[in-house]
């Protein structure tokens, strides 16, 4: 009976369709809505970002010092200013270890706060939003605070009042290199600023995780704790965790804004995006090294990202869990 | 029941309202004064662009000269000091460049033409400007700014605690080291110039005898006085003597007045916040000189007006320079001397400026006069970074001196190379 009612309006909807007016122009098109939705965005990306990149392009092959409309063909030459510039090449060699310290500990970080989120049966809600608040806060701002109270080289600033309790001399920790203390001070404005978005990334994968599979793990004689978070919860979280290194490591290549503030006009300390605004864009206004730089930065961007998707294995779908 | 409850709003109308409003929006837009040429508002509208000052009451002492001006209606642009030459170098790449703006004196921005030739209406009281200053701003016979203020820059010392510690008022660099080793104490470092030390770096090499250029265009900081010089600043960075980390840099007296320091490098400008906090217990004296062929110096600082060469108003943004900085000596005195302290670059006002005649202000005239150096037009910005570079490579990362003024000989080279050929 049912199928014969199905069977009668399925045989009189091309009769209804076909007495209606035609829709008119682009409205009736299927991929309207496309266009409407995504057309903004699209202008959007081309007139802020290919523009630009293109623009910068075109900038690098010339003289551009206090001007973005240059004249002056110089070929090559910005780029083999830039390559061969010790701060610039050396400005790479931050960003390594900027990396190496902050993409393990962010990913331990924010997975260790998951998982204790998670397990908690009371108040999640609460330390959820009290470790994701700070994403909210500015870099600047975290850059400002983190300089001016809790580790300012004179005796109120936090960590050295907390240190005079013991004895210890006050530090200058971020304006003496010999011993780079301003490692320590970067890397922690950047863990409080980011482990919380992570941390929401991997609470979403770990709800994700079929609960059948602990059961059928504790079945088998699996030990709840070590044991299945090293054989279960790690291995279904390798898609995530994949994505997160990924951003990790480009959030770790834009790093501008903790660098400027907290370690303004040093040589060191220097990450790629500071190097080119000091050393190219900013006060000097050599626009074409500047624009060399930034797609040396660029293409290098591009090859780690697919050199670490392809060992990682991002983008290789289900069985890549 | 309403009109508007009884309607029909389907998704068209609301689209169409959507636009409507949006258009009236653009239309009221077009009519408003935004501070930019071209709206419907009376004579001619001009920008001006200044770094904020640290002194209370200066950007709205810049705002009431320009409502004062009643030929063109001036905006002020007020930018936060770390950001402004950012902002104002991208700025004047763009259509909404301000047409006037204050910076220092730099020979690139003549020759990219991002300047406009004031000469004329400087010309007919150029003899009642400090020469100095006028040469400063010379470039092949044309006046390219005029000056608003300068700015000696000297240590200031508190008296009692010199006196407590029994030290004499240093003239030499080996002098300021001991002074600063004998006054610290528990909670007091013996001297502050600023956390990245770039405050004394102009001194430090006119202390030490040399130049930044010659009046060829060519390297002179480049000698044994200035390697010597960098020597004995890493001897004292490392000395434990300096106050390092402080919540506030070198311009701002705070550190000084709030006790952290007993000595400390800063501009004549601190002088009424630092009466303010300390009384009479305070004193001032030039940078040291460095070596036996070297001289006590000071950096005689300030801030000039310029006119934007490609903005749309040059002219207008001209008379409006002509009338306040060069006409209106009430304004020039007011913005000299009742905030912060500066020197009036007009002779004449320099001279009548009552709070400039006695006490540490007077000292601080007379070291100006004695001792300093004022901005060389061939020193750009670039060129500036490349000897911060030297002090942070080789005085706060323990690099060779040799070493770091060889890697800043490269990078001024290469911008004489392209500003002078």
């Amino acid at each position: 009976m049912s199928t014969t009612t199905k069977l009668d309006l399925a045989s009189s909807a091309p009769a209804k369709a076909s007495s209606a007016k035609p829709r008119r122009g682009l409205r009736g098109s299927p991929t309207f809505a496309f266009w409407l939705f995504t057309g903004p965005f699209l202008i959007g990306l081309a007139i802020f970002v290919y523009a630009p990149i293109l623009w910068s392009l075109w900038l690098s092959f010339f003289e551009a010092r206090f001007t973005v409309t240059p004249d002056k063909f110089v070929g090559f030459d910005n780029y083999k200013y830039m390559l061969t510039n010790d701060d610039f090449v050396g400005s790479l060699g931050t960003f390594t270890v900027f990396a190496a310290f902050i993409v393990p500990t962010t990913w331990a970080l924010s997975l260790g706060l998951a998982l204790l989120v998670n397990r908690m049966r009371f108040m999640r809600a609460f330390f959820r939003s009290v470790f994701f608040l700070p994403t909210a806060v500015s870099y600047v701002a975290a850059a400002l605070i983190w300089k001016m109270s809790i580790f300012s080289g004179v005796r109120f600033g936090l960590m050295n009042t907390v240190l005079g309790w013991f004895g210890v001399e006050n530090i200058a920790w971020l304006i003496d290199p010999n011993p780079p203390w301003y490692w320590l001070v970067i890397v922690t404005a950047r863990l409080w600023l980011q482990s919380g978005f992570y941390m929401i990334l991997f609470i979403a994968a770990l709800q994700n995780i079929p609960e059948e599979l602990y059961e059928a793990a504790a079945i088998d004689g699996a030990k709840s704790g070590w044991q299945t978070f090293w054989y279960i919860t790690l291995p279904q979280l390798r898609a995530t965790s994949t994505a997160v290194i990924l951003l990790l490591l480009i959030a770790a290549y834009q790093a501008f804004d903790e660098f400027f503030n907290l370690l303004s006009k040093t040589t060191w300390g220097r990450p790629p995006l500071v190097e080119l605004y000091y050393k190219a864009l900013g006060e000097s206004q050599d626009y074409g090294a500047g624009s060399a730089g930034a797609l040396i930065l660029t293409v290098l961007i591009c090859a780690v990202t697919l050199l670490q998707g392809k060992i990682m294995g991002f983008g290789r779908g289900d069985e890549s869990k | 029941m309403s009109a508007l409850s009884n309607s029909n709003w389907d998704r068209r109308n609301v689209l169409r309202a959507a636009m409507g409003l949006a258009a009236a929006g653009g239309l009221a837009a077009c009519g408003g004064n935004n501070g930019r040429g071209g709206g419907s508002g009376s004579g001619t509208n001009l920008v001006q662009m200044f770094h904020a000052y640290g002194e209370a009451g200066t950007e709205q002492a810049i705002k009431r000269y320009a409502k004062a001006y009643k030929e063109a209606n001036v905006t002020t642009q007020w930018i936060t000091s770390s950001d402004f030459e950012s902002k104002l170098f991208s700025a004047l790449l763009t259509k909404n460049a301000p047409d006037l703006f204050e910076f220092h004196p730099q020979i690139q921005m003549v020759k990219s033409g991002q300047v406009a030739d004031l000469t004329d209406i400087i010309d007919p009281v150029k003899d009642d400007f400090n020469p100095a200053d006028i040469k400063s701003h010379t470039v092949d016979g044309k006046i390219y700014g005029v000056r608003m203020i300068d700015d000696p820059q000297f240590f200031f010392y508190r008296k009692s605690m010199l006196e407590k510690a029994k030290v004499e008022v240093p003239t030499t660099f080996d002098e300021l080291m001991e002074a600063a080793a004998k006054l610290t104490t528990g909670k007091v470092k013996g001297l502050y110039m600023g956390n990245d030390l770039h405050s004394v770096n102009d001194t430090l090499i006119w202390s030490a005898g040399a130049q930044h250029l010659t009046e060829k265009n060519e390297i002179a900081y480049h000698t044994d006085g200035v390697v010597e010089g960098l020597k004995k600043m890493r001897t004292l960075f490392t000395s434990g003597d300096l106050l390092l980390g402080a919540p506030t840099e070198s311009w701002d007296p705070s550190s000084f007045n709030q006790g952290l320091c007993a000595i400390q490098f800063c501009g004549m400008w601190a002088m009424p916040a630092i009466q303010d906090a300390l009384g009479d217990d305070w004193g001032v004296f030039p940078f040291p000189k460095v070596t036996d062929n070297g001289k006590q110096s000071v950096y005689n600082g300030g801030w000039s007006m310029f006119v934007n060469a490609k903005g749309k108003n040059v002219d207008a943004a001209k008379e409006y320079v002509k009338w306040l900085w060069i006409d209106q000596k009430e304004y020039q005195e007011d913005w000299a001397t009742s905030y912060g302290f500066h020197i009036p670059p007009r002779t004449s006002l320099a001279e009548s400026a009552t709070k400039l005649k006695s006490g540490n202000a007077a000292e601080g005239v007379k070291l100006f006069n004695e001792f300093g150096h004022f901005d060389n037009i061939g020193w750009t910005q670039a060129m500036r970074t490349a000897f911060e570079d030297v002090f942070a490579n080789c005085v706060r990362k323990n690099m060779d001196p040799e070493k770091a003024l060889d890697r800043c000989d490269a990078a001024v080279n290469r911008e004489l190379k392209k500003l002078f050929g």
